[in-house]
């Protein structure tokens, strides 16, 4: 080839790259999240560069920081309109920037803030060699058991990588409910995944538990990811289009003109049934649905207990934000379809959840399946399809996710010389020895429980209002059969603490420092406030309860 | 001046709440506190009467808001407060009475370390008392309803060492409830009905609604009425409740608090008016235990429990004149008045008496006492003379109206309610004429009481007996004050409406058999218990002496009937909830268990079989949504 032919090759490919735009990106409405991600970059960063000894202090200040910065800048939207007026979607049509959006990031970003503080707990084991340590293992890669492991924690190694690993989780769930095509769904939803994937697996003691919790969660995660990424391309195939705003037009019958490359699929119904499915499929194994809920009660068991309530509440958060926006704004058109359907996931979310708590015998399974159950009254909310469905879930997401990690940090004080005491034997007669732990666990138990003057009573009468109203009476009385067998069990838990009688051998409870005490009271707080005066919050949701398109 | 009203209400709370919550301090000073405080209350009630007396009739009626109570929407309670003619007569009645009977246990309860309690007790009755009678609508009556029944039960039980009296306090509040539901229920229709509760727009839109709901509340209404004045079928607390100190059995057990039920019946005379089947119930249950007490109160040896009885009765002619609506209402409010006066003398006579005797209250071991304590004989007396009607004292007008009256109904029903009256006037001339007797004539048959004391009758000091002959004073007065020249009625009458009726016979011949009939009843005691001596040990006595002896058998009535009945349907519903409804609660619990332990099992900890769980609910997931379009 001549010279003058590859030249002529290189500047007419050359050429075309003029007429390419510059994406027109609003830097401002991202800054949550961009402080998020931005943050989490620096924590890489630091864990190369600081020294080990160093590393702790920085880590929990930056994320701190980066997490309130983070709620700064969505509190200045929300106060500038972007909630309600200005909502509008951002990012060439990948994001959407409204009420919905900024009411949840808001929460995922409090219920990160306090779930970070039990994170950086480190007091509640005695000190080692002289090192403090934490609910991390000291060297990930060490294999349990293992001499490189010993020597790992006589050096007083820790993971301080978790914050990173942290805030990408929290940047992608930020994104999750913004998402507005469905490629950005589905990046953030690995990019809030894999960091979970891992921090899952970095329990101190039972190692092999946690790791095996976090092979099952890759595993299933990876399998559902694997459905909704197959769902996504129908949709395209269908729509020819992955933003949701065009989905939405299609079903409508409002987009007649048929891409050319996609004349034989566009339109077709099977497509986007099957594709609307897939996706639904996807986002109902991160909420916890049943039939997709197998992995949460092992992983909840096996993940470090502070990984678990960031994971029961932020994720729980993130995953209904995201489930809301695809049947609210991309498949409205199709609600007489995936309405019945939805119906029964609910029905059998709520009762298995319920049900198979009863026979638990470990704290942490009991709460995870208390979260299945939880995870069926939130769906009753989203099933209503009214703007009182939006923001009663909204509201029961901000009630639970603060119940949810007080409740796993009071799991994390109560401990014998295995760790944590989690098989329930063991809190027989806790009231006795701890009435206070065991009162601010009862309080939790009881919101969860839905009884009066708690967050739980509030949320739950908000979405059943809702469901009711959105002509799904059947779905509540459901509803209030499958609470009252979830109360049972919950109730006797606190029967367990405070009529039993405390066993000899039984666990003790360690004394916090000032960082899990917060958490709880945060917990203890949201709870009796959101109980007694729930008002102005659920004016807050309902005005947020609008979606952008 | 309608400023003034709460203050009414506040004075003796302000007592209540220093006096129960001031503790020892107030030991020395307390019951002059309470006394002033109640005296305070009758004397702002006398301001307003002078203000309502220079008004003219028709403007009489004052009204004070002082704020919304239960502010909710469809729902509107207020705290205000309607002082009109009728209210004003028991404002004064009240705390007039109240003040006196204050007064008199000053020197009563001088030897009870208690005392401070008691008159912070007393207060508390008073204000809400004055909170009934006050109130501007049903619901707020009811407030000051219960409060009355919360003080009548602490008073009766005030000696609560005693068992007898702590029985008997329960007795009263359970009896009581019983009226209360009553009340209540009776509140729920009006607010159902009308929308409201108060007086104004409750009773003024009586025409527009049906008689059957009128009927309904009348009937409600009359049950409450029943319990709070003790009328039949719930009177058996009354005669038990005299186990309280004698000074709150003549304040609230007499002269006061039992005649709730009468002002209840008159200040809603409109929904009676509208309602002739329930004014037909309240006539019978008035007649019925007009003569049930007097029955009673011929048999009874306890003092107290003869003027129980005798109150119970008195009642009875208050409730069958309110029973006889217009024709009646005046009437009745004003032998309430009289009767105040007289039995709250009566009363404190009584317990003047028992004062001097080592509180013994057997009649058959007193006698002869009218040399010894010659101020409780000449008070009691007159108060006696009063109450069975002797002309010229208070009992006459009253009395002798609420018979005219009865027979003023007209036709049979007149005829059946006037011979029962005049029945009724008879017995009572003849069981007062028997205390009288019993106690202040004759020889003494004074017993040692049970350390061997002999008692020494001594008149008793000065703070009792000044009450006894203020009361007095009213006992012989006031009747004529307010009879002749139809005073009273003319007061009342703008508040309660009359009418003449239609009397078959005239009032002259009324006021005779009146007087004939008493002359009877005073006769055939005086030859039962005036001639002979009266044995100290009680004969055995005739069938009705013994039936009368025991309540005519209420309390086995009630044990048979309730009691039996309660334990009987209390022992299978606890059948019932032990097979059937814990059966079925524990089998459901058992099998939702069952589920969860097989629902459990498919939690095999594999993750291939999670995988398949997913895989096929996706799978189902897709084929329900294609089956729904399919649809």
């Amino acid at each position: 080839m001549s010279p003058t032919a590859v030249h002529s090759l290189w500047t007419t490919a050359a050429e075309p790259l003029d007429k390419i735009q510059a994406p027109d990106i609003e830097y401002g409405q991202l800054a949550p999240i961009l402080i998020v991600v931005g943050a989490a970059i620096v924590g890489l960063l630091l864990e190369a560069f600081l020294p080990r000894r160093a590393r702790y202090q920085a880590q929990v200040t930056l994320t701190v920081v980066a997490l309130a910065a983070s709620f700064a800048a969505i509190i200045a939207l929300a106060q500038a309109g972007y909630g309600t007026t200005k909502a509008n979607v951002a990012a060439m049509g990948a994001i959407a920037i409204d009420g919905p959006t900024l009411f949840l990031q808001g929460t995922i970003l409090l219920a990160s803030v306090v779930a970070v503080l039990t994170f950086a707990e480190r007091r509640l084991d005695p000190e080692t060699h002289g090192n403090h340590i934490d609910s991390f293992v000291a060297q990930a890669a060490s294999v349990p058991g293992s001499d490189s492991e010993k020597s790992a924690v006589r050096a007083g190694f820790t993971t301080t990588e978790v914050y990173p690993l942290a805030l990408f989780a929290i940047a992608g769930m930020l994104v999750f409910p913004a998402a507005n095509d469905l490629l950005t769904l589905f990046v953030a939803l690995e990019v809030f995944s894999l960091p979970l994937y891992l921090l899952c697996a970095l329990a101190r003691r039972k190692r092999l538990l946690s790791q095996e919790a976090a092979v099952k969660y890759f595993l299933l995660g990876a399998f559902s990811s694997a459905f909704m990424l197959f769902g996504i391309a129908l949709l395209y195939g269908y729509a020819g289009s992955v933003s949701y705003a065009r989905i939405a037009e299609v079903v409508d019958g409002s987009v007649r003109t048929i891409d050319p490359a996609l004349a034989d699929t566009m339109g077709n119904d099977a497509l986007l049934l099957i594709g609307g499915a897939l996706i639904l499929m996807g986002l109902l194994f991160k909420v916890g649905a049943v039939p997709f809920h197998m992995w949460t009660p092992d992983v909840y068991q096996g993940a470090p207990t502070p990984v678990t309530g960031f994971m029961a509440a932020a994720t729980k958060v993130a995953a209904f934000g995201a489930l809301l926006r695809l049947l609210y704004v991309v498949l409205p058109g199709l609600r007489w379809d995936w309405r019945p359907v939805m119906w029964a996931i609910a029905i059998v979310t709520m009762l298995a959840g319920a049900i198979v708590a009863i026979t638990q015998t470990d704290i942490k399974r009991l709460l995870a399946y208390s979260s299945i159950a939880h995870a069926g009254f939130i769906l009753a909310g989203v099933i209503a399809f009214t703007p009182d469905g939006v923001s009663s879930v909204l509201f029961y997401l901000g009630a639970y996710s603060f119940v949810t990690i007080g409740a796993f940090a009071v799991v994390t004080l109560v401990r014998d010389a295995g760790g944590e005491a989690t098989h329930l034997s063991k809190w027989a007669g806790l009231g006795r020895r701890s009435p206070l732990v065991a009162a601010v666990f009862a309080v939790f138990l009881l919101s969860f429980a839905g009884i009066p003057l708690t967050s739980g009573f509030s949320g739950k009468f908000a979405v059943f209002k809702a469901a009711a109203e959105g002509g799904a009476g059947a779905l509540v009385v459901v509803g209030v059969l499958s609470s009252a067998i979830a109360a049972f069990f919950y109730i006797r838990v606190i029967v367990l603490m405070f009529f039993s009688e405390p066993k000899a051998d039984g666990p003790t409870v360690a004394v916090p420092s000032a960082m899990t005490s917060t958490a709880i009271a945060a917990g203890v707080l949201v709870t009796l406030v959101l109980g007694l005066a729930p008002q102005y919050f659920l004016d807050l949701a309902g005005q947020a309860s609008v979606f952008a398109r | 001046m309608e400023n003034l009203i709460a203050l009414l209400i506040a004075a003796p709370l302000l007592g209540a709440v220093v006096l129960l919550c001031g503790g020892r301090r107030l030991d020395r000073t307390g019951h002059w506190l309470g006394t002033a405080l109640a005296g305070a209350s009758f004397l702002i009630g006398v301001v307003l009467f002078a203000g309502m007396l220079g008004e003219s009739a028709d403007e009489r009626t004052l009204h004070q808001r002082l704020f919304s109570w239960i502010p909710v929407e469809g729902f509107q309670a207020d705290i205000a407060f309607q002082l009109d003619q009728l209210s004003m007569t028991f404002v004064l009645l009240i705390t007039g009475v109240g003040t006196l009977i204050h007064i008199y246990s000053i020197g009563y309860m001088e030897h009870d370390e208690r005392r401070r309690r008691f008159f912070g007790y007393l207060n508390l009755f008073l204000s809400a008392m004055l909170l009934l009678v006050l109130a501007d609508n049903y619901l707020l009556l009811y407030f000051g309803w219960e409060g009355v029944g919360l003080a009548s039960y602490l008073l009766i039980g005030f000696w609560q060492h005693k068992p007898s009296a702590a029985t008997a306090a329960k007795k009263a509040f359970l009896v009581n409830r019983v009226g209360d539901i009553g009340l209540s229920i009776a509140i729920m229709l009006m607010f159902t009905t009308f929308g409201t509760f108060a007086f104004g727009p409750v009773l003024g839109s009586v025409g527009e609604t049906g008689e059957g709901t009128l009927t309904a509340i009348g009937l409600m209404l009359l049950l409450a009425a029943c319990g709070k004045s003790a009328q039949v079928p719930l009177q058996s607390w009354l005669g038990d409740a005299m186990e309280g100190p004698t000074p709150v059995s003549a304040l609230i057990h007499a002269a006061t608090m039992v005649t709730a039920g009468v002002y209840l019946i008159v200040r809603s005379g409109a929904i009676f008016n509208a309602a002739p089947d329930a004014q037909l119930v309240v006539v019978v249950v008035g007649a019925v235990t007009l003569l049930f007490g007097a029955v009673v109160g011929c048999a009874k040896d306890d003092i107290k429990k003869a003027l129980a009885g005798s109150t119970m009765s008195q009642i009875g002619y208050m409730i069958l004149a309110a029973g006889l609506g217009p024709i009646g209402y005046v009437f009745a409010i004003m032998h309430l008045v009289t009767h105040g006066f007289f039995k709250a003398g009566l009363f404190l006579g009584a317990g003047s008496v028992m004062h001097g005797m080592n509180d013994e209250v057997d009649m058959r071991k007193y006698g002869g006492l009218r040399k010894h304590m010659p101020i409780t004989f000449v008070t009691f007396g007159l108060g006696y003379l009063a109450i069975i009607g002797f002309p010229g004292l208070s009992g006459f007008f009253s009395k002798d109206k609420i018979i005219e009256s009865a027979f003023a109904k007209g036709g049979a029903e007149g005829w059946i309610l006037g011979a029962v009256t005049l029945l009724g006037a008879a017995i009572t001339a003849f069981y007062m004429t028997r205390v009288m007797l019993m106690t202040f004539f004759g020889e003494k048959r004074w017993q040692p009481d049970a350390e061997g004391h002999e008692p020494h009758p001594h008149e008793s000091p000065r703070s009792m007996t000044i009450p006894m002959i203020v009361l007095a004073f009213g006992s012989v007065f006031a009747g004529g004050f307010f009879g002749i020249g139809d005073r009273f009625l003319n007061w009342l009458e703008p508040v309660t409406g009359y009418d003449h009726g239609h009397a078959p016979i005239s009032a002259a011949t009324v006021t005779t058999a009146t007087v004939v009939v008493l002359l009877i009843g005073v006769g055939v005691a005086w030859l039962m218990y005036g001639r002979r001596p009266v044995p100290v040990l009680a004969p055995r006595g005739s069938l009705l002496t013994r039936a009368a002896r025991r309540d005519l058998y209420q309390d086995d009535i009630n044990h048979a009937v309730l009691v039996r009945g309660g334990e009987h349907l209390t022992r299978s519903l606890v059948y019932v909830d032990h097979t059937l409804v814990d059966g079925v609660v524990n089998g459901t619990a058992a099998s939702v268990g069952g589920l969860s332990g097989r629902l459990r099992k498919m939690q095999n900890g594999y993750a291939r079989s999670y995988a398949v769980s997913m895989f096929g609910g996706t799978a189902v997931l897709i084929a329900a949504t294609l089956l729904m379009r399919a649809v």
